[in-house]
């Protein structure tokens, strides 16, 4: 066993990399050889800890002590004071909410204590790239158990479980494995879908980043429960460090024989091959996820016939989304029952989350099914940036909808959600505020599925297109009341008319909006106003001369030279000339610049 | 690396396995010991110190106890010195902690929880 003292683990999921882990784990570890430390602290780099907003993290252990937003110099510090010393570093501990520092945020911080984490068990706790410490966590004892079982064994307790698929529309894992199971074929197959492309959604990717090895062992499981031979991850591109770390697990998996021929002396023989998709939208879809790996054009085929009977090339497959694999091996060693413990009736186990927005502790979450979305968002989540208040919550990405801040206690299932016209989707959960205008919600989303459709069928490639149309005339003030109506309309046909789930689901951030937030709609087009002050064709900048200092701040910033006025002055917008960048509004520091909706009409302004 | 091929084998992997996470802390920490690592002690000796109370811990097969460094302790003159704290007992300080007497700690103190008292430098909270 190494000499160790100290082992400082540092989140490298995506987030903490882009604000900078890789030079913080530099610093860790150029500083450890400086006091000759390098050999007895390890530092690991572990799965994304969840904690987002607050990265670069580092926990060090075995006073398992949780650093945020750390730098190379707080790294260097901590390493002469913490590692060196012995004394914790309390300017860099997370603060609560009095400004009191905790150093053991996991017990103490209701973001990580009110989680229940059997899918992201291991994010953050054990090294990716090490298969020995998943094996410490019970790692490949689901798969040794379930080898033991007989496979309709291994399916009646993923059904028992009443395990529902994660990437969205919930559709009953058990069923789909016994589906499959029962056909006869030669050949079958297990995908598991990595194509995680909503807006704003990670928690596949920090899955596969953080432990690679429980998507694995959940495909193994499958594999032998439906008699599968072959298995594939299907995932993006964009995806580099996911596709790195899963390659390395299965290296790591076929060299333990947990992967290949005979597994742990069985005559069951499985192995897996990553398929790297293009940045489709689309491939998400099974049908188009399968016709990619076939090495066709990613663009779905009508269903039925559904991938359990015929697949790819035409064999039984089985598509599971990460997170629903990722839920097997813990199933399969705990049991339906204890799995049942957790959610509830008709939606057991947990839910991981991409919360995002306008809350304060973004990041990834895993909570027990059932939870209020006042308690995720108020209590996990810390409640909302800068205090103002809730609008709405979006979830499911642009296949789902906006829920309105009165529905704030609704339970997190699937059915609960869908009743509201949103959708549970596969996790991303924007939260909103006063600040944004639902209109130009259902745009951005509108715009995503228009760029993103494949083009196969007319209701989706024209129909989106003509909606999104009618979104731009609406939000640059040019709308009619006429207009809603026919977006209503051509809403609904699109979302009975296309052929795949893609622009099925297309209209119901625009449905959604439309079915709570209809004034808002109806003041674009009458008033010509937008209540959240948004929409650029809408607004106008002004100063307020009676708190206008004449300080020249937003004169100096505005990118167009609009302003105008002497030193000491009061100064003016020129509407005419203005661009509502929202430069000066910054800048400001007398809160003199506000925005008025309905915007200004141009001649009045110019003085 | 040789395949697996039957539980037993898988269990003896995790054990192993086990033993490197538990260093980290996350597991039935039955106490610390915790390394002076100051100027003073490391000048006087504390890395090979810390170096033999790691190493007779894994002789032993110790693997709930969390070994941590600290700073100087004030008491520079019995470097290098150790602090055993173990649950529900008051902590020990030891001075001139050689290797040997490190040895001598982790066997007698920390494997048969008899306080090795001619080391003794101070019982109880600071």
């Amino acid at each position: 066993m190494p000499l160790t003292t100290n082992t400082i683990l540092i989140c490298a999921g995506g987030a903490c990399i882009s604000a900078g882990e890789k030079s913080v784990k530099d610093a860790f570890e150029e500083e450890l050889r400086k006091y000759g430390l390098d050999e007895v602290v390890r530092v690991i780099e572990t799965g994304c800890m969840g904690a987002c907003t607050l990265g670069p993290i580092a926990v060090i252990y075995p006073e398992s002590v949780f650093y945020q937003k750390l730098t190379p110099d707080v790294a260097r510090e901590i390493v002469e004071e913490h590692i060196l010393k012995g004394r914790i570093v309390e300017k860099y501990l997370y603060k609560a909410s009095e400004g009191k520092p905790v150093p053991r945020v996991h017990e103490e911080v209701p973001f990580f204590k009110k989680q229940v984490r059997i899918v992201t068990r291991n994010l953050g706790v054990i090294d990716p790239t090490k298969i020995e410490e998943y094996i410490a966590r019970d790692g490949y004892f689901a798969l040794a158990k379930a080898l033991q079982m007989k496979p309709e064994d291994v399916i009646k307790e993923i059904k028992d479980s009443g395990l529902r698929g994660r990437g969205g529309a919930g559709f009953p894992t058990g069923l789909k494995w016994e589906l499959a199971a029962r056909q006869k074929a030669e050949k079958k197959f297990v995908v598991c879908n990595a194509d995680e492309g909503d807006p704003g959604a990670f928690m596949d990717r920090s899955v596969l980043e953080g432990d690679p090895h429980a998507v694995i062992e959940g495909m193994a499981i499958a594999a032998y429960a439906i008699g599968a031979q072959k298995g594939f991850v299907y995932v993006r591109a964009e995806y580099p460090l996911a596709i790195e770390r899963l390659n390395i697990a299965l290296n790591q998996a076929r060299e333990y024989g947990f992967l290949g021929g005979n597994i742990m002396g069985t005559d069951f023989s499985f192995d897996i091959e990553i398929r790297i998709g293009a940045g489709a939208f689309v491939c998400g879809e099974e049908t188009a996820l399968m016709a990619s790996i076939e090495g066709e054009r990613g663009q779905p085929k009508v269903k039925p016939p559904y991938p359990v009977e015929k697949g790819l090339w035409g064999y039984p497959t089985v598509i599971n989304n990460v997170e629903t694999l990722a839920n097997v091996p813990w199933i399969i060693r705990n049991g339906a029952k204890e799995f049942r413990k957790y959610g509830t009736e008709n939606s057991p186990g947990t839910k991981v989350f991409a919360l995002a927005g306008k809350v304060k502790n973004t990041g990834l979450v895993e909570v027990p099914m059932g939870i209020t979305l006042r308690e995720l968002i108020y209590e996990i989540g810390g409640g909302i940036a800068g205090d103002k208040k809730l609008k709405a919550i979006q979830t499911g990405g642009p296949s789902g909808g906006c829920i309105p801040a009165e529905y704030v206690d609704t339970p997190v299932d699937f059915e609960s959600l869908q009743k509201l016209g949103a959708i549970m989707g596969s996790g991303g959960m924007i939260v909103m505020d006063e600040d944004d205008c639902m209109v130009d919600v259902a745009r951005f989303f509108l715009e995503f599925t228009v760029e993103e459709s494949c083009g196969k069928c007319t209701p989706c490639r024209e129909g989106t297109k003509k909606m999104l149309e009618i979104l731009e005339k609406i939000t640059s003030g040019e709308g009619t009341e006429e207009d809603i109506e026919e977006l209503e309309k051509l809403a609904h046909v699109v979302k009975d008319t296309s052929l795949c789930g893609l622009g099925q689901t297309a209209p119901n951030p625009v449905l959604s909006t439309l079915r709570y937030f209809r004034d808002e709609y109806l003041a674009h087009v009458k008033e010509k106003r937008c209540p959240s002050k948004k929409c650029k064709a809408l607004i106008s900048y002004v100063i307020d001369p009676e708190k206008c200092v004449g300080c020249t701040a937003c004169a100096r910033v505005c990118p167009v030279q609009c302003i105008s006025g002497q030193v000491r002055q009061p100064h003016v917008i020129d509407q005419a000339e203005c661009v509502r960048c929202g430069s000066c509004i910054e800048v400001c520091r007398f809160g003199a610049i506000s925005k008025v909706t309905p915007a200004l009409p141009v001649e009045e302004a110019v003085e | 690396m040789a395949k697996v091929k039957s539980l037993e084998e898988l269990m003896k992997i995790k054990e192993q396995a086990l033993k490197d996470l538990q260093l980290r802390g996350e597991t039935g920490k039955r106490g610390k010991i915790t390394v002076a690592m100051g100027t003073c002690g490391i000048a006087a000796g504390a890395k090979e110190t810390l170096k033999a109370i790691v190493e007779a811990l894994n002789e032993y097969n110790i693997n709930d106890i969390a070994v941590v460094q600290s700073g100087c302790m004030g008491l520079c003159e019995v470097e290098p010195t150790v602090e055993v704290r173990l649950e529900g007992q008051e902590p020990v300080i030891y001075g001139r902690v050689t290797p040997e007497n490190a040895k001598r700690i982790v066997k007698m103190h920390i494997l048969e929880g008899r306080v090795v008292e001619d080391l003794v430098v101070k019982r109880g909270e600071a």
